[in-house]
């Protein structure tokens, strides 16, 4: 029997999903129910915007206004939604590859805006609905299908380029610390500004299989082991931290919203005219 | 009556705020820059919105969410701009959302160029998205029809829930010309139908019956449903089944196909006791009309054919000329992209020729009437 919060919050006719069995997937989509659901959102008053991948295909399973756009043009999409009407709450739901490889110019012009949206980034290390090929973030090193020898490219850290961007909120974290995430998600919603949450996910399908990470539990107990609370995470000599990574909540501050702005451009306007 | 001196793109923007554009998103790009500035300027003293994105495809990607959240939105760009939009063109297409992409034409292949007139995007704004669909693409010829045309993209994007290319050129894009609007214009506007049933019964992509397209909820108005560009069915909810995918793609293409006689429209020029016709638009149509009344003068029973309705084009009206005349030419400031249509359907009854140009130069009105000459005294 699917539990009340399924029953709520998702379209229980289009499950079971698509993703593949040890899929981080699901956990972080709960994780952003919970989180809709412990602020008590109007669902007529929720818009959930993705991309292309298998991140993107979430909205489909959820009970909310939802749009399933182009690669890469999630962000985009969601400020035309954010723009023509502010009362919504815009979340993006978008992979690493879709955020950060094709999406990545819109992903530092939403943050740089710091419009009202919160971004939701399933970040798996790896293009996971093409069968695995390396992403921005995959590890240097590691093996996708089109790095056969292992990837020359150096990832990205993107709570450090959201932040640089300009987002008035970041934060981090697991499939494994799914409260946290949960309470992260809830933080980035209730920032008025635009919000980018990084939550690592798993594909033993892929990414795991190739680069010999074990099985689905395996690598959850890896992101268990490897992430470090921001509180501890600084106070860790520099030493420790290598192989590490860190979780929570890591930037937050106040700027002015992009759509209040703009509001108040027309009704200085109109005031005139 | 108001009387002004409007540019070609100002005419446009006119007509885009006459036709209830509230809302639109673009990256600047010349010759279609003054549809951008004249757009920022207007849009917040009536409340609507303006939003310079970071390029070409979040102008279309946002208008798009815009139109899908309510508002009437629009973008414009010119060539390479427009390649940027077509997979987001495809977009709006499978979705059924109602969108105006205005492409002031440039030289290209590439910069090209830079800003030097072309008519090169003919076929590109046919089929430059992938897949198989049908596209409403105008192409007004004056800075007034510029001004009735953009209502007439907005209305019929509406209407058929469709994205709608407006054509335009560099040469009629920054033309200055008088412009004539009404006090009291009670030129038609149309609205998307929305739905009123019950949100349970609401079905996002069924067709009433009596309708032509879905009725279309905005977000934010209480009825949840899914947006996709993957094939869905009528719930809107994605589908891999062959029948769902073949009925809802033949469905976007009939609905276009199927109302021409909406959709298509287009100007005949002396054409009634004509022999010679020459099929011309946008800036050229004006070179190929002052060519007629020269050839008139002395003596060649010459007529325009003007599509202002490029796609779909005006296949019984081009089939019709056909059997008409004994000689078609088509004048455009391309290779031949139209002629291969015009050929295509009135090829079998008459000879089409072509003449155009790729230079960057003009066509005139002197060397349309010294092609027909030649032509005719061989």
């Amino acid at each position: 029997m699917p539990s009340e919060l399924v029953k709520n919050y998702f379209r229980t006719q289009n499950l079971p999903h698509i993703w593949c069995p040890g899929c981080g997937n699901g956990i972080v989509t709960r994780a952003l129910v919970k989180a809709v659901d412990s602020l008590g959102l109007d669902k007529d008053k929720v818009c959930v915007v993705s991309g292309i991948g298998c991140s993107s295909r979430a909205p489909g399973y959820l009970d909310f206004n939802t749009l399933h756009t182009t690669h890469g043009r999630a962000l985009a999409f969601a400020t035309g939604v954010k723009m023509a009407n502010p009362e919504l709450k815009v979340i993006v739901v978008t992979g690493d590859g879709d955020s950060s490889a094709i999406g990545g110019n819109h992903l530092i012009h939403a943050c740089r805006r710091n419009i009202d949206i919160t971004t939701i980034v399933f970040n798996n290390n790896t293009y996971g609905m093409t069968g695995g090929q390396f992403s921005p973030t995959t590890p240097t090193g590691d093996k996708g299908t089109t790095a056969p020898y292992g990837s020359v490219d150096p990832n990205f850290d993107l709570c450090n380029l959201a932040t640089a961007a300009g987002a008035s909120y970041v934060a981090r974290g697991t499939i494994f610390a799914a409260n946290q995430l949960e309470k992260n998600i809830i933080a980035g919603i209730q920032n008025k500004g635009f919000s980018f949450i990084e939550a690592m996910s798993t594909c033993p399908t892929y990414y795991g299989r190739k680069n010999r990470k074990g099985s689905a539990v395996d690598m959850t107990t890896y992101l268990k082991e490897n992430a470090i609370n921001k509180v501890a995470w600084d106070k860790l000599p520099e030493e420790k931290k290598e192989g590490k990574f860190v979780i929570g909540e890591l930037h937050s501050i106040e700027r002015p919203e992009y759509t209040e702005q703009y509001d108040k451009l027309i009704a200085s306007l109109r005031k005139e005219g | 009556m108001t009387v002004k001196l409007m540019q070609g793109n100002e005419a446009c923007v006119a007509g885009a705020l006459k036709a209830g554009m509230k809302f639109y998103a673009g990256y600047p790009i010349t010759p279609s820059t003054e549809i951008a500035e004249l757009s920022a300027e207007a849009l917040p003293k009536v409340g609507g919105k303006f939003i310079q994105m970071e390029d070409e495809i979040g102008g279309i990607a946002a208008a798009l969410g815009g139109s899908l959240t309510g508002l009437k939105s629009m973008t414009a760009t010119s060539g390479p701009g427009f390649s940027l939009k077509q997979e987001n063109i495809g977009y709006g297409i499978i979705t059924e959302t109602p969108c105006v992409i205005v492409n002031v034409q440039r030289s290209g292949p590439s910069t090209g160029l830079p800003t030097s007139p072309a008519q090169g995007d003919i076929m590109q704004s046919r089929w430059g998205t992938h897949g198989d669909h049908s596209i409403i693409t105008l192409y007004p010829s004056s800075v007034k029809e510029i001004y009735y045309t953009t209502i007439r993209a907005f209305n019929l994007a509406e209407k058929y829930r469709t994205p709608v290319i407006l054509l335009l050129d560099e040469i009629i894009g920054h033309m200055r010309e008088k412009i004539e609007i009404p006090e009291n214009d009670d030129v038609e506007i149309i609205d998307r139908k929305k739905p009123t049933c019950d949100p349970s019964e609401y079905k996002a992509f069924k067709v009433k019956e009596g309708d032509i397209v879905p009725e279309m909820a905005a977000f934010g108005q209480g009825y949840r449903y899914h947006v996709t560009g993957l094939v869905h069915d009528e719930t809107g909810f994605p589908s891999g089944n062959e029948l769902v995918a073949d009925k809802l793609l033949n469905r976007l293409i009939d609905k276009i196909e199927g109302n021409k006689d909406d959709i298509v429209t287009y100007e005949e020029y002396l054409l009634d006791d004509a022999e010679i016709a020459i099929v011309s638009f946008g800036s050229i149509a004006r070179s190929s009309k002052t060519a007629v009344d020269t050839l008139r003068s002395q003596g060649y029973k010459v007529g325009l054919f003007r599509p202002i309705t490029i796609w779909p084009s005006p296949e019984e009206q081009l089939l019709e000329l056909g059997k008409r005349m004994k000689k078609i030419f088509v004048v455009e400031l391309n290779a031949g992209q139209y002629f291969l249509e015009v050929d295509r359907i009135a090829g079998k009854h008459v000879q089409v020729n072509k003449y155009g140009k790729i230079n960057g130069e003009i066509i005139t009105p002197e060397e349309i009437v010294a092609v027909v000459k030649e032509d005719q005294n061989a």
